[in-house]
């Protein structure tokens, strides 16, 4: 390519980098701000990082997220997983339309369309067995779990279906029983796609909004359902702090994370079981 | 190479089955029945759609939530809002992603996994505090209106936060990743050596774009149309935060529907119509992306 497509891809390459770094910078830096007003010259300090250590309402939401994160994404690990190897290995089954389309229903359907749907289930089966009873911790559980689902399976099922078919039907053929195919193949093969899918779920459970505020009740309220409704008045530094704490803890997982699995590719290569897939080209 | 279903198969197969069935396919059985259903005054305020309360069963069925949402000029406009806004919001990824991600594409293999990482990252940070964010950068008081006064381009800051341009200036921000990711997995997979082919012909470079770029990049591009279109026409959080009473759209009023007047049935006939104004584009796509995966193979 000419010089001057290299000059194009540069400009086009910080710009829009540019775009989407420049609210989380402007987070990060409005958070160190002192309790100087809007006006006034924003000294360096940790004043909102000690309002938000005294703020026990945020602190409690904070916990209760985390929980929930805690409990829904396994959940959504198992039920995602099943479905990513499923769907990538077994050509034919009964229910695999059915089961593509539910999986493909929470990516496209708007989050007001699910939660208010998730509600009006709970409501219709408490009406006519008495289950569950009322909003809590159980329904936030399930719907995120189901939520969180569709991606596990489709981070999943893109791993497992760059996999090699041959290495399980080998284990198959030395007689290998289909759990043990499954625990000791093809389960570590599609590992870091597991563990991508699982984090990208516990994401998705701590930062939704929109489908907690239908299920969680009054007395459950979440982190961002607290920050929802602190931001619906106006802009108040300690969200700041919430958000610069949130996006390096994030930042921070999800490097490791992608280190740690770029390693382990290399070394798995490099040790010539010719497992990981060659195509990412690392 | 198909062999029998395993026991490990089977379930593998049964638990996804039978936890979407029970907890996604039933709620939107609960929204179908629930629109046709009239209000009470009392705990569901729903009136049963069956009942047997003098010995048979009396079925109580109604249109009501569907004529109301018919009738009222209120909820048309805000599908129109949510519609419009959506494609707007296509667009505005179309224009910014296009170019972004085969940018990303056409930059040296090394290089390529870095700026990959770096699209994705923000879509890991939390949505609500990127949205926040734009909330402070572009208050009147905010960076962008002091950094345009200080050029002396504005005399007085621009009102953009709470304004129909604050919602798509959002709402193209946080979609974009949703669109860049099928882009570039497209692009990226595009064969040079077309290219270069198309070059030794003799076709200029605006050529080639037109004539084997695009048309090889079409099933990225409307996939990424296809995945920022169908949740950003139900939006509510961005056009609550960042817009204002003229930016009320699908969510908006489904929200005030259910939270504010408690019309259980009518938020339940704006939920059904919306999905089906969804499937069809959704269902277009499977169509079509069936038939050209069909064509290849």
């Amino acid at each position: 390519m000419s010089v001057r497509g290299h000059r194009w891809r540069g400009v086009v390459l910080a710009l829009g980098f540019a775009f989407l770094y420049t609210p989380i910078a402007w987070i990060v830096l409005f958070s160190f701000g002192g309790d100087a007003g809007e006006s006034g010259h924003p000294g360096l300090s940790l004043h909102w990082y000690r309002a938000l250590l005294e703020n026990e309402d945020l602190k409690d939401a904070a916990r209760r997220s985390l929980l929930l994160a805690l409990l829904s994404s396994p959940l959504a690990t198992v039920i995602g997983a099943s479905a990513g190897i499923a769907l990538a290995r077994l050509e034919r089954f009964p229910g695999r339309s059915a089961l593509i389309a539910l999986l493909a229903i929470p990516i496209f359907a708007p989050e007001v369309l699910l939660g208010f749907a998730f509600l009006m289930l709970f409501a219709t089966l408490e009406a006519l067995t008495g289950w569950p009873q009322g909003k809590g911790l159980l329904t936030l559980v399930i719907a995120h779990a189901t939520l969180g689902a569709s991606i596990v399976a489709s981070v999943v099922y893109a791993r497992v279906a760059d996999l090699d078919r041959s290495l399980e039907a080998a284990a198959r053929d030395l007689g290998a029983r289909p759990l043990r195919v499954l625990a000791t193949v093809t389960l570590p093969l599609a590992a870091p796609g597991i563990l991508s899918g699982w984090l990208l779920a516990l994401t998705l459970s701590f930062d939704d909004v929109v489908t907690s505020s239908f299920l969680a009740g009054p007395e459950n309220t979440t982190l961002p359902m607290a920050v929802f409704s602190s931001v619906r008045v106006g802009l108040n530094p300690e969200i700041n702090a919430i958000g610069t704490l949130m996006v390096s803890t994030i930042a921070l997982v999800v490097g490791i994370t992608f280190a740690a699995l770029r390693f382990g590719a290399r070394s798995r290569s490099g040790a010539g079981a010719g497992a990981a897939p060659a195509r990412r080209g690392s | 190479m198909r062999r029998r279903l395993s026991l490990v198969d089977r379930l593998t197969i049964a638990l996804p089955l039978g936890w979407l069935g029970l907890f996604l396919a039933l709620p939107l059985v609960a929204v179908v029945a629930l629109s046709f259903q009239g209000i009470a005054d009392s705990i569901p305020p729903i009136r049963p759609l069956i009942d047997s309360l003098h010995g048979h069963l009396a079925v109580h069925a109604t249109t009501r939530a569907f004529r109301i949402i018919g009738s009222d000029a209120l909820y048309t406009r805000a599908f129109a809002n949510g519609l419009l806004n959506a494609a707007m919001t296509t667009l505005g990824c179309m224009l910014v992603g296009f170019p972004l991600s085969y940018a990303m594409a056409r930059a040296p293999a090394s290089r390529r996994s870095l700026y990959l990482f770096l699209a994705i990252l923000p879509f890991w940070t939390s949505f609500l505090l990127r949205t926040y964010a734009w909330m402070g950068l572009v208050r009147d008081s905010g960076p962008l209106n002091s950094l345009l006064m200080g050029l002396g381009i504005l005399d007085a800051p621009l009102p953009i936060l709470y304004s129909p341009a604050a919602v798509l200036l959002v709402m193209v921000y946080s979609y974009l990743p949703f669109f860049v990711l099928p882009m570039y997995a497209v692009l990226e997979k595009l064969p040079q050596d077309l290219l270069a082919a198309a070059a030794d012909l003799g076709a200029r470079p605006l050529h080639a774009f037109r004539t084997v770029t695009l048309p090889l990049a079409l099933p990225g591009l409307v996939s990424g149309a296809v995945l920022v279109f169908v949740p950003a026409v139900g939006e509510y959080v961005i056009p609550e935060l960042v817009g204002n009473n003229d930016t009320l759209m699908i969510g908006g009023i489904l929200w005030e529907e259910f939270f504010q007047n408690r019309d259980w049935p009518v938020a339940a006939a704006i939920a059904l119509v919306t999905f089906l104004i969804l499937m069809l584009p959704a269902a277009a796509l499977r169509r079509w992306s069936g038939a050209s995966g069909a064509g290849r193979a």
